[in-house]
């Protein structure tokens, strides 16, 4: 596997992405406006690496993802897709025919264990249905590769008679990464790939796609709203919000030292699972704006502590504030903002900063 | 956590055993586990069975009917139900007593005297009228008849087991007959209703846009019809001369034009909640053709559910032309559906001196029951979780 | 530490080895087996557990809700009564589940929230009439006065523009703004016990700290219990007093915040601990896991229900003996462990 540093050409580049989703009303539906569901968004996933894209609810970060696998068709922008060094696709444009060859390089793994699986076919065909429609017509041949890919996901080979009926949440997202992995796809896009699943069972998962990036040389696309989970998988991470990326950088930046006050307000709101760290947490005032009809200038300044009049009028440009570091800030590079090492104590707690959970001492 | 939920659902369907029995649960399609969710809803079970004997009845009427039921005998009019006696004072021996009627002098009635020393013996698969089973094998065995031993008597002459209509025509034989109408016009109609509630509705879910739009708003417009005063017009225009079996297609076809539109919006949901599904997109990320698609992933999807609307849908048909029936809107005698005969009895004196002439009320709550509790069992077995 | 001060007080609420089992056609569903546990005014107790391990079976216990085909087959909820100014110690688990004791008690004395409001609400009517119509269910208000007291309440959960929002539906809310109207709904009677089941799992994590805040500002200002039901540990460590973790409709411990997160002793919890990624954990490094799924409720493991999991299965012990929930030692009786590492099987058999 060719794993390319930033100096190669990244795997994906995504240009001034834009995707609005019409407001209709009336008898004859007629379209009466447009929510701006990803609004100018730019950034790239070099090969080999995770990215991760993070926001609350509704800030356009699965439309994105939906976007770049073509699953929903952007408005505006560039998706440059390079399978490999020298082949570069723009999957905005690409045909029917041309998507149904991209998607052999990239797939998808869902948050919905449930809903992803047809409960109507066996593991081996919902494992083998990728395999089958890209032209492997030998049936002992497909056997073989779900048998391949069902081990490699940590699944028993004799499982694939079975229905999707018979496993629990882990098993079946086990199941749909094993489907998305049939193709030996360059980019893996997953949607909130644990947030389903049992704190016990989320660990078991966040292995395997830890593992399978390191044994395949996988792309990730990651997408979630847990930032714990995120901090843990991602190599970079990039923040949304109203459908704007606010903040991208690599992870230690992200999470030690953010520019944008709103990845600093997420970051703050985190409860940790440790009584000894509770902290004064930055809360944010009012409501997540409508993407429908989002404020003025910046998007975020309602809500913002350290808003000044310029925020209120211009739209803050998105701009590489350090190497690497890229924010929507019009006062970007003047804060200096708390990132989770700096979380100001709430009460007398004592400060000790170790992992509680690798500090414990097994009983005998 | 959802997941809890939905395991729990579908393993409860199943005592849990061993080992095999795992197996067992895990390698089941999903129409294995849809009966036998279906098998444990008891009411469901027993009302599939009793419309499995009324659709052998409409298979087998002439066995059943040991009557012409088109047949007047005016001697035999308004003759109530005949009892059969089991024993007479030498033991076992089947029989019904004779009559003789006569009018009453002051009020122009027919009376009936039965006559205690006339038995007549009955038994089952008695000889009686020929006629052919299914219109192919000629016999002349019925369910019940007059004795072999009794030198060729036949039954509709000597029994009335649910008594006669004011022609003297025999009741048991007439609802057996009726049975067969009212019972298959449904069945065709709703087999109309439910091919166009699926190309129409499958196309307005699938493509949706305009063409959905214009479809919604048809469906909207022919429900916003009232059904009554829809259905006399229609059936005013019919001819008069017309024959029973185009006054029965006309009906049929009357019905289904007014029905489809429930399964047009059924169906259209099941698409459109469908698309959205994750394991239709994870199918078109994987690349498979749009065919594909709707062939193995959506329409067996929404099979079952079209089943249990189909059940549901067929009651309301039997409804329907039994009302249009009574109100001399439907078929016209000769024929005889339920509703042909419960015009019959629509008058107070009916009710008073010839309550058996109601009877053929009771076949059509029967069978309207049955027909609901199918398929409310088949849709609960279909899914489980009620979406 | 202020856990063991609020131990010696008189608890409002003593739950002990409450049963609840569900009697379906296939079988029987021991949802919760076994659960004790005790909350003081002013203190917010945590249970925490996976799905299946029976905590929001827990609290509709408490408020006799459980629907059909559940029930409360063993066990004691003392709860202080509070009738005629005196209190008067009650077992709601023996009350009539529609009597009138039971109907003063829930909504009145002991409020729950849930996770989506939205099914909390009626659609059809305003919020601020389903208000009033609570806040007149328990209170002699006329209906002017306690309109009044309504926008007061609204106001009081941080909603601005109260006066208006009472005539919103729910539907017309936002998620977090659902989330404050249900609680200034449970508000209403001016509750001693609140029961919230996954109050935040629903909302985005700035939301989720909006709300947070504001149940703990409302517990100091109106020194009421609170119980809080979820499987976010993060919100767990922030909220608690005390913790009870379930596993399977057991408790398998038990303690203050401060035992439970950094001195667990029931290899679950300890497992459970260190399979959470953290925002001060090291990054892309595998995580300790609890292999194997939670098992079906049908298919429950014979002893200790953790037992097929747990890494220091004691084979023999474990699988045969159901472990009781004890005090880890004689001196220090804070925490409680269901675990036969720390003591020895007391049953002849399971």
């Amino acid at each position: 596997m060719t794993v390319e540093g930033p100096n190669g050409h990244p795997l994906l580049e995504v240009k001034r992405l834009k995707k609005n989703f019409p407001i209709r009303k009336g008898f004859m539906r007629r379209e009466v406006g447009a929510v701006r569901a990803v609004d100018d968004v730019s950034f790239h996933i070099d090969r080999g690496e995770t990215l991760s894209l993070v926001g609350e609810s509704g800030c356009g970060k699965t439309t994105t993802a939906r976007c770049i696998l073509r699953a929903i068709d952007p408005t505006d922008g560039q998706i440059l897709f390079r399978p490999t060094e020298d082949t570069v696709f723009d999957v905005a444009q690409s045909t029917r025919r041309e998507l149904r060859r991209l998607r052999r390089d990239m797939q998808m793994i869902f948050q919905d264990p449930f809903s992803s699986l047809n409960p109507r076919f066996p593991l081996l065909e919902i494992v083998g249905e990728p395999l089958l429609v890209n032209g492997m017509r030998s049936g002992r041949e497909r056997q073989e590769r779900v048998e391949e890919l069902l081990r490699l996901v940590g699944m028993r080979p004799e499982y694939m008679r079975r229905f999707p009926h018979a496993f629990s949440g882990g098993q079946r997202q086990r199941i749909g990464i094993a489907r998305a992995l049939a193709l030996n796809p360059r980019l893996v896009v997953a949607d909130e790939p644990v947030s389903a699943l049992d704190v016990s069972v989320q660990a078991q998962i966040l292995n395997l796609l830890l593992e399978l990036q390191q044994k395949l040389g996988l792309t990730y696309l990651f997408v979630a709203h847990d930032l714990s989970v995120v901090k843990h998988l991602s190599d970079r991470v990039a923040v949304m919000y109203v459908g704007r990326l606010v903040e991208m950088t690599d992870r230690e930046r992200l999470f030690n030292s953010p520019r944008h006050p709103y990845t600093e307000a997420l970051l703050s709101s985190v409860p940790e699972p440790d009584p000894r760290r509770r902290s004064q947490r930055i809360v944010l005032e009012g409501e997540v704006a409508n993407p429908a009809a989002p404020p003025s200038g910046c998007y975020f300044h309602p809500r913002c502590r350290y808003a000044q009049d310029v925020c209120r009028t211009d739209t803050p440009v998105w701009e590489e504030v350090a190497e690497g570091h890229w924010v929507a800030c019009h006062r970007g590079k003047e804060l200096e903002l708390a990132g989770v090492r700096d979380r100001l104590p709430m009460n007398t707690a004592a400060g000790n900063s170790t992992n509680p959970a690798t500090n414990v001492t097994p009983a005998a | 956590m959802a997941e809890d939920h939905t395991t729990r659902t579908i393993e409860s369907t199943v005592a849990v055993g061993g080992a095999r029995e795992e197996e067992r649960i895990s390698v089941a399609t999903q129409w294995q586990l849809t009966w036998w969710r279906f098998r444990k809803h008891k009411v469901a079970n027993i009302a599939a069975i009793v419309l499995i004997t009324y659709y052998v009845v409409v298979l087998f009427a002439d066995f059943f009917a040991y009557a012409d039921p088109n047949l007047p005998a005016a001697k035999r009019g308004l003759l109530p139900p005949q009892p059969i006696h089991l024993f007479d004072d030498d033991g076992w021996n089947p029989h019904v007593l004779a009559f003789e009627g006569s009018r009453d002098p002051e009020t122009f009635e027919r009376v009936y005297e039965i006559l205690g020393d006339q038995p007549i013996s009955v038994q089952f698969f008695a000889q009686g009228l020929e006629y052919e089973i299914l219109g192919i094998i000629p016999w002349d065995r019925h369910l019940i008849g007059v004795s072999d031993d009794a030198g060729g008597a036949l039954a509709q002459e000597h029994v009335s087991l649910l008594g006669t209509d004011i022609q003297g025509r025999d009741m048991w034989s007439r609802i057996v007959f009726a049975t067969r109408i009212s019972m298959t016009i449904g069945l065709i109609a709703v087999a109309i209703s439910q091919i166009l509630g699926i190309v129409i509705g499958g196309v307005s879910g699938y493509f949706g846009g305009l063409i959905d739009t214009v479809i919604q708003r048809i469906i909207e417009i022919v429900r916003s019809i009232p059904q009554i005063p829809l259905l006399m017009g229609i059936a005013a225009a019919v001819p008069k001369d017309w024959s029973i079996e185009q006054i029965y297609f006309a009906i049929t076809i009357l019905l289904a034009l007014i029905l489809w539109t429930e399964l047009a919006r059924v169906v259209r949901g099941r698409f459109l909640s469908l698309r959205e599904e994750d394991f239709v997109m994870a199918a078109e990320l994987a690349g498979a053709s749009r065919m594909r698609i709707i062939l193995r992933h959506m329409v067996p999807s929404f099979l079952s559910h079209i089943i249990a609307a189909t059940t549901l849908a067929i009651p309301t048909i039997i409804i329907s032309e039994t009302s249009l029936s009574f109100l001399g809107l439907g078929l016209r005698p000769p024929a005889i559906s339920w509703g042909v005969l419960l015009q019959q009895a629509q008058n107070i004196q009916t009710l008073a001196l010839s309550p058996w002439l109601l009877l053929p009320a009771l076949p059509v709550i029967v069978a309207i029951l049955a027909f609901n509790f199918l398929g409310d069992g088949l849709r609960d077995a279909a899914d489980p979780y009620g979406t | 530490m202020a856990t063991l001060a609020a131990g010696k007080r008189r608890p409002l609420l003593r739950v002990h080895n409450l049963k609840t089992y569900f009697f379906p056609d296939e079988g029987t569903v021991r949802a919760v087996d076994g659960a004790s546990f005790e909350v003081c005014a002013g203190q917010t107790l945590g249970i925490v557990g996976e799905s299946g391990c029976g905590k929001s079976v827990t609290a509709r216990s408490i408020l006799r809700i459980v629907e059909h085909p559940g029930e409360i087959v063993e066990g004691e909820i003392r709860y202080l009564h509070r009738t005629d100014g005196r209190e008067v110690e009650l077992d709601l688990a023996q009350v009539s589940a529609d009597g009138r004791e039971m109907r003063q008690i829930r909504g009145g004395e002991i409020a729950m929230i849930f996770q989506e409001p939205m099914t909390s609400f009626s659609p059809v009517h305003p919020i601020g009439s389903q208000i009033v119509e609570a806040i007149r269910l328990h209170s002699p208000l006329g209906k002017r006065e306690a309109r009044e007291r309504a926008a007061d309440l609204l106001r009081q959960v941080g909603i601005s523009r109260a006066e208006a929002r009472l005539n919103e539906y729910a539907y017309q809310l936002s998620g977090g703004l659902r989330q404050r109207a249900m609680i200034a709904m449970a508000l209403s009677a001016e509750p001693r016990v609140l029961i919230a089941d996954e109050p935040t799992t629903a909302l985005d994590v700035t939301t989720q700290a909006q709300i947070l805040d504001l149940l703990r500002q409302l517990q100091t200002d109106l020194g009421m219990a609170i119980i809080l039901i979820t499987h976010n540990l993060g919100v767990v460590a922030e909220m608690c007093d005390n913790v009870v973790v379930m596993y399977l409709g057991r408790v398998v411990e038990e303690g203050s915040v401060d035992a439970i997160f950094h001195n667990p002793k029931h290899p679950y919890t300890r497992l459970l601990l260190q399979s959470i990624p953290s925002l001060y954990s090291e990054a892309r490094v595998p995580l300790p896991t609890i292999s194997g799924a939670i098992p079906h409720p049908y298919n429950r493991p014979e002893g200790c229900p953790f037992h097929d999991r747990c890494p220091q299965f004691i084979p023999g012990t474990c699988d045969r003996h159901v472990p009781e929930l004890q005090a880890l030692d004689e001196r220090e009786s804070d925490q409680l462990v269901s675990c036969f590492l720390y003591h020895e099987p007391t049953d002849e058999r399971a």
